[in-house]
């Protein structure tokens, strides 16, 4: 049961790196896209009927987890506490931006909430990629299975260990290439003329970006954490998540040359769902490592909620989901097609 | 260690009684647009559509702000209340999580379209996106309410043999007795403050003489709705609410009505300050026998006061709570008298031109907020010392690695990030309001959801 509801969390936290992680992306490009206030309306409005809703996959993703493991949720944001409230910050700052942009037609109000957006969508890409790297990396965790990390120590991987050193700021850099991509293919999708074009641009440089970050991070991930290598022994069918990503680049790669825009974003989405199951298959059983300790690494079945509430969760959640899977496909196609300069909502 | 709690406790108050602004009028105005959605159906008056618009503005500034403030809510369970979220995540996990998967999915799909969908949509299924908005932010308040109320009163949870809390009945949780009143009284509540804002935007209109037509409108629905709703504050929500705190925290109620000491015929106090150290309430104005009667329906009946209880029982604030619960109270009154006085009023049909009513209803507007906010400590500083009542200590839920140092840092960013984002809502609702309904109807449509 534990590890079903380990599945379930990790497609969830997937889909949201999948569908917000576009969102973010766009924001993180901006200013390489889009250069006039014409234009950066144009990227708000790719995103603006479905941004929101990505974002709920983390509130899902992360009551989900709170429910279904809450020792883990309970170390991990205690221990993640400084990274966390400055995530919260710029999620604060990215949903006002996007919200109040339109609120007041004047050149430097709209300016200045593009800015907001630039940044704060920057640095979550980066915050994600960080964090997902201090999971691999894994934590000073006590014998109560908790810690607290500060922001960094000497950027070596510890101990003393921070949040950030040079292995987290790797991933943290590879995740806003990815996610950079992930963005500008979605701009190649949605829209049309010099901002597409620029988009398109951008992917083909940042594709070979993610092709150099992904070989440094997957080098760097193997020497770091030990667990990755002994569960590819353990399990070599465990070689086809990594195979997912290296496919999804591949595609990308297809679909850019043909110029089939859907192609190349949809395979984009397989390369990121493939780097992180690859990296929750790297890791189990454990779901928060331990470091220099190893030992006292949290995992699934250790941390997660009695058997009898877990039961209870399945009954809510299939119904739940099937739901939101109705709510989705009902928004994207209303979403479907082109965004134009006069806008959707004509 | 002391202090780190203090600041957790100060961090998690701000935030969520800051947040909580936002929602209470979001939930009220939900219902408000969707029964104006569908009475311009019905009707095909255009004022309704033209109203509904110019509110749908302020309630997609509000919404936003909801958001925003509202994700730093599910953190902090985590961040700044490990030790409680591994204690209990397990239960009030599952309502968090449903309000993620049966609500915020809802609304986010189907508000976009509400709020920028009008021109594409058929009538009909524009009023439904209005139907779908209302749904899920009051499902959204049902869930959170009753994570609230398995804290206030825990049910349907089991503690097996090595301590570990896990839920036995789901349908427990969910229908737990004490969610069922303080839902209805909360959203009640909501809708209070909801129509007096309604109203007070609507008198504005008439002392200002623009915009009358629509003043009219909504001076009228504010009226309706705000007596309504604050009838159905009192009775039967806040005096079963009530109730609910006598059987089930009974120090709660003694420290709420300033009770020190057990009597028979114990009289409820309209005015006095608790003296903790001397056990008194000093300088009372009191109604012999009141509180008897209202809790127990009897007269003579024995009402417990603090002395029953042993002091590591109490809450931990007793001034705060009785001064908390007694401007509630008091305001949920007030509330009452002046919307019967303006309904009366308009029956008669002399509410529009009345200025000093109109007047009144105008500064009314930050009242409700305050009172919502009141209500809130009751029941926040009343639960206290427990951080679920009964089983789990405030102080034992608290992140214990997480230092005073570093909940300072992030309750002074709070504070300043709030502090921005309250000028900027401010001055966005001005805009909308300077605008107004008839403005607004022909104005830029914005660009995107």
């Amino acid at each position: 049961m534990a590890t079903l509801w380990f599945c379930l969390v990790a497609f969830m936290l997937a889909m949201y790196v999948v569908l917000d992680g576009f969102d973010i992306g766009v924001g993180a490009i901006a200013p390489l896209v889009a250069k006039s206030e014409e234009e950066r309306e144009l990227l708000v409005r790719a995103i603006g009927p479905v941004w929101d809703g990505n974002e709920v996959w983390l509130l899902a993703a992360g009551g989900t987890l709170y429910f279904a493991f809450p020792a883990l949720y309970a170390a991990s944001f205690s221990g993640f506490y400084l990274p966390l409230m400055m995530v919260l910050w710029m999620l604060i700052g990215r949903g006002t931006s996007i919200e109040l942009r339109h609120h007041v037609d004047h050149g430097v109000w709209r300016r200045f909430w593009d800015g907001i957006f630039f940044v704060a969508s920057l640095l979550l890409a980066v915050f994600y990629g960080a964090a997902l790297g201090n999971v691999v990396r894994g934590v000073p965790l006590d014998a109560n299975g908790r810690f607290f990390l500060p922001m960094w120590s000497d950027l070596t991987l510890g101990p003393p260990s921070g949040v950030l050193d040079w292995y987290t700021v790797v991933v943290g850099v590879a995740a806003l290439a990815a996610l950079g991509l992930h963005g500008a293919l979605w701009l190649v999708l949605k829209l049309e003329g010099p901002v597409e074009e620029r988009a398109r641009r951008l992917a083909g440089r940042l594709f070979w970006a993610v092709v150099a970050t992904t070989a440094l991070v997957t080098v760097a991930s193997f020497s770091v954490q030990s667990q990755i290598l002994r569960n590819l022994e353990a399990r070599p069918l465990g070689y086809f998540f990594p195979l997912l990503a290296v496919l999804g680049l591949v595609g990308i790669l297809l679909g850019l040359r043909q110029r089939q825009a859907l192609r190349a974003f949809l395979a984009s989405c397989l390369y990121l769902g493939g780097m992180l199951t690859s990296v929750a298959f790297g890791v189990f059983p454990y779901v928060l490592p331990a470091r220099p300790d190893a030992q006292l690494g949290l995992t699934a079945p250790g941390v997660a909620a009695p058997e009898h509430g877990l039961w209870i969760g399945l009954a809510w959640w299939i119904p739940g989901m099937l739901l939101a899977a109705g709510y989705f496909t009902y928004a994207y196609r209303n979403f479907a097609g082109k965004v134009r300069a006069e806008g959707y909502e004509g | 260690m002391e202090d780190a709690l203090v600041v957790h406790r100060l961090q998690f108050a701000f935030t969520v009684t800051y947040h909580y602004l936002f929602p209470q009028l979001t939930m009220g105005l939900a219902l408000l647009l969707f029964l104006m959605k569908t009475r311009a159906l019905q009707t095909g008056d255009p004022r309704y559509h033209q109203a509904a618009r110019f509110w749908a503005k302020i309630f997609g500034i509000n919404f936003a702000m909801g958001v925003v403030t509202g994700i730093p809510m599910e953190f902090q369970f985590g961040t700044n209340w490990a030790d409680f979220s591994q204690s209990v995540g397990a239960v009030i996990g599952h309502t968090l999580a449903m309000e993620g998967v049966f609500s915020f999915f809802l609304e986010s799909a189907f508000l976009g379209l509400f709020l920028w969908g009008e021109k594409r949509l058929s009538p009909r299924a524009h009023w439904a996106t209005a139907l779908a908005v209302f749904v899920g932010s009051w499902a959204s308040g049902y869930l959170i309410v009753a994570t609230n109320a398995w804290m206030q009163h825990p049910v349907g949870q089991y503690i097996d043999a090595a301590g570990k809390i896990g839920l036995g009945s789901f349908w427990g949780l969910l229908l737990n007795p004490w969610a069922l009143w303080q839902y209805a009284h909360t959203m009640s509540a909501s809708v209070v403050t909801a129509s007096f804002v309604m109203a007070a935007v609507g008198a504005f209109y008439l002392l200002a003489g623009r915009q009358t037509d629509h003043g009219r409108l909504f001076v009228r629905w504010g009226v309706i709705a705000g007596l309504i709703a604050s009838l159905l504050q009192i009775f039967p929500t806040g005096d079963q609410q009530g109730r609910m705190v006598a059987v089930h925290q009974p120090p709660t109620l003694a420290a709420m009505e300033g009770l020190f000491q057990t009597v028979e015929g114990a009289p409820l106090a309209l005015i006095g300050q608790p003296d903790v150290e001397k056990r008194q309430l000093d300088n009372p104005i009191l109604v012999p026998r009141a509180l008897s009667f209202l809790t127990y329906q009897h007269w003579k009946a024995r009402v417990q006061g603090l002395d029953a209880f042993p002091p590591d029982f109490w809450p931990d604030n007793i001034p705060l709570l009785y001064f908390a619960y007694h401007i509630m109270v008091g305001l949920g009154t007030l509330f009452l008298a002046l919307m019967a006085v303006a309904a009366w009023k308009l029956r008669r049909g002399k509410l529009y031109s009345s200025r000093p009513l109109l007047w009144l209803l105008m500064l009314a507007l930050p009242f409700p907020y305050v009172a919502n906010t009141a209500g809130w400590m009751t029941a926040e500083v009343g639960r206290q010392p427990w951080l679920v009542y009964g089983l789990i200590r405030t102080h034992e839920g608290a992140s214990k690695l997480v230092s005073a140092g570093s909940g300072w840092f992030s309750l002074l960013g709070f504070l300043g990030i709030y502090t921005v984002l309250s000028m900027l809502f401010l001055f966005l609702v001005y805009e909308q309001i300077a605008a107004g309904p008839e403005g607004s109807a022909h104005g830029a449509a914005p660009a995107a959801a």
